[in-house]
């Protein structure tokens, strides 16, 4: 690139001229993803009150190991150390694709790394790499989290599907549909807006092409992408309170603080 | 009609300093009638760039309150009533004089961008055929005025100098513009990645937050881009589909 011949002033920390509350976002920012990953830490190492009659907390799904109820491989294996949950076998896929997920690169580096702080408001540092260099430049995997994160919505959604079947005392299932049911639907329903929104999946459907006469099917799916990707920073906050929301409701139902309302 | 106070930068390269200007406020005035006002009542040395008040030619970009805006779209009834106003000269450019900077940087920039290249003509009297569904998404970039508020609020040439490095928002634009274009045969995205320097961009939206004419500079030209420089760089699979397939 051409060179600029005259210096420009640097700005300090926090130098700005804005008189709006431009500290707030990043501040609301910092404390809702704070307390996120704060609680699904504290929920992940708990390794009880996970499910509750048929459902079955976000947090742990897949189940691939259980001491007790059904699992997809059974027992936890000899190998696999007492501490771990089988939560923390599976929390690095959507972890992973939420870090490196565009709209939430741009948020965690304004409200965790003040890269900048805010808009026109100077930072702390002054090096800088980018998304360039290691380590910020892994963050082009993500395509490869979204592939994982779009199994994980139907595993979501046939966790939806097992809500729906009770277990009588004698073992048989039968048709119902709990709070809880609808708790886990809303959660799914927001996770899977959150997801066919991503950047990534709007480049592989379509994106990537600079012609899209005679590719209905193309064109179709690419303007329903971006359709979601337009509200993408909302169906990220939404679903991220809906997980946390569906965690916190089989809990508290599996502890007995709260009763799951039956509604058919 | 009210008194409005004014903080103005007046300086050049070498030093400078807000002063303050009181002038007569009305309805419907923007900054720019206010800093017309100050030159012909108590600084008639005051340099401004201006031309169509119109928000169409992007000679007016300053920073009003601290945030990169048009002079001529910033009505005086939106900004917080009561309360001096600032207005200060972009700060991603060096200075010439009070509020006029020196953008000539933003067209060295563009110079080193391919050029649009189309394919062969489709019929034989020399034109091409398009149809308007693989246009539209070209046809936003288009709009941009080329104002610099999206180069001046980025902080990688705001805070970080990466002049020499980083072509910034507007050519991104610019550049999805050329390579998202149906005709188009070039190949941009080694510029991209390269001279370019895509990879400084972290997605702060705040190129998005200040574009006048409201052009989705993230969603629609950065990130597409950085998942075109994903597709050649940094992604096995889909470069075994490319060898394979067609690109486009």
């Amino acid at each position: 690139m051409p060179r600029v011949d005259v210096p420009l002033a640097r700005l300090k920390f926090a130098q700005t001229q804005r008189r709006d509350m431009w500290w707030v976002a990043p501040l609301v920012v910092f404390t809702i993803l704070s307390s996120f990953i704060g609680y699904a830490t504290w929920a992940a190492l708990q390794n009880e009150h996970y499910s509750w009659g048929p459902y079955l907390s976000p947090f742990y799904s897949p189940l691939l190991f259980a001491s007790v109820g059904k699992s997809w491989f059974g027992k936890p294996p000899g190998w696999f150390p007492h501490w771990m949950s089988p939560a923390m076998l599976i929390l690095g896929i959507p972890a992973g694709f939420r870090l490196t997920c565009y709209y939430y690169r741009g948020a965690y580096y304004k409200a965790f790394w003040a890269d900048p702080p805010s808009c026109a408001v100077g930072e702390p540092r002054k090096s800088y790499l980018g998304e360039r260099s290691f380590p910020l430049v892994i963050q082009n995997v993500h395509r490869y989290f979204l592939y994982l994160a779009i199994i994980f919505i139907f595993i979501l959604g046939w966790d939806v599907w097992e809500a729906m079947w009770w277990p009588d005392a004698s073992g048989t299932r039968h048709f119902g549909i709990g709070l809880g049911t609808l708790v886990l639907a809303l959660n799914v329903g927001l996770i899977a807006s959150y997801t066919l929104g991503c950047h990534s999946l709007r480049h592989l459907v379509g994106g990537w092409m600079d012609r899209f006469s005679g590719r209905p099917v193309r064109k179709a799916a690419y303007d329903c992408v971006s359709c979601l990707n337009r509200r993408h920073m909302l169906f990220a906050w939404c679903s991220l309170f809906a997980v946390m929301g569906a965690d916190l409701y089989v809990r508290l139902c599996s502890m007995g603080v709260i009763n799951d309302w039956r509604i058919i | 009609m009210a008194m409005g106070t004014f903080k103005v930068w007046r300086g050049d390269r070498e030093k400078g300093e807000f002063r303050e200007y009181k002038t007569d406020v009305s309805e419907g005035m923007v900054v720019l009638d206010a800093v017309h006002q100050i030159q012909a009542e108590s600084a008639i040395d005051l340099a401004a760039r201006w031309n169509c008040k119109a928000g169409k030619c992007g000679s007016c970009s300053a920073e009003i309150n601290g945030m990169p805006k048009l002079m001529c779209m910033t009505q005086i009834a939106d900004l917080p009533p009561g309360e001096t106003v600032t207005i200060e000269p972009m700060k991603a450019f060096p200075l010439i004089r009070d509020l006029v900077t020196d953008v000539s940087w933003n067209y060295a920039v563009k110079k080193t961008i391919k050029k649009f290249s189309p394919r062969k003509p489709d019929a034989p009297d020399g034109t091409w055929r398009m149809q308007q569904e693989d246009i539209e998404r070209v046809q936003e970039f288009r709009k941009c005025i080329e104002c610099f508020l999206c180069q001046d609020v980025c902080h990688v040439l705001r805070d970080h100098h990466q002049h020499a490095e980083f072509m910034g928002p507007r050519f991104f634009v610019y550049t999805a513009a050329l390579d998202m274009q149906p005709l188009d045969t070039e190949e941009r995205i080694e510029h991209l990645k390269g001279e370019g320097g895509i990879g400084f961009c972290n997605i702060t939206k705040c190129c998005t937050k200040v574009c006048p004419e409201e052009i989705k500079i993230t969603d629609n030209a950065i990130i597409p881009l950085k998942e075109r420089v994903v597709d050649e760089f940094y992604d096995p699979i889909k470069k075994l589909f490319r060898v394979f397939g067609g690109r486009r």
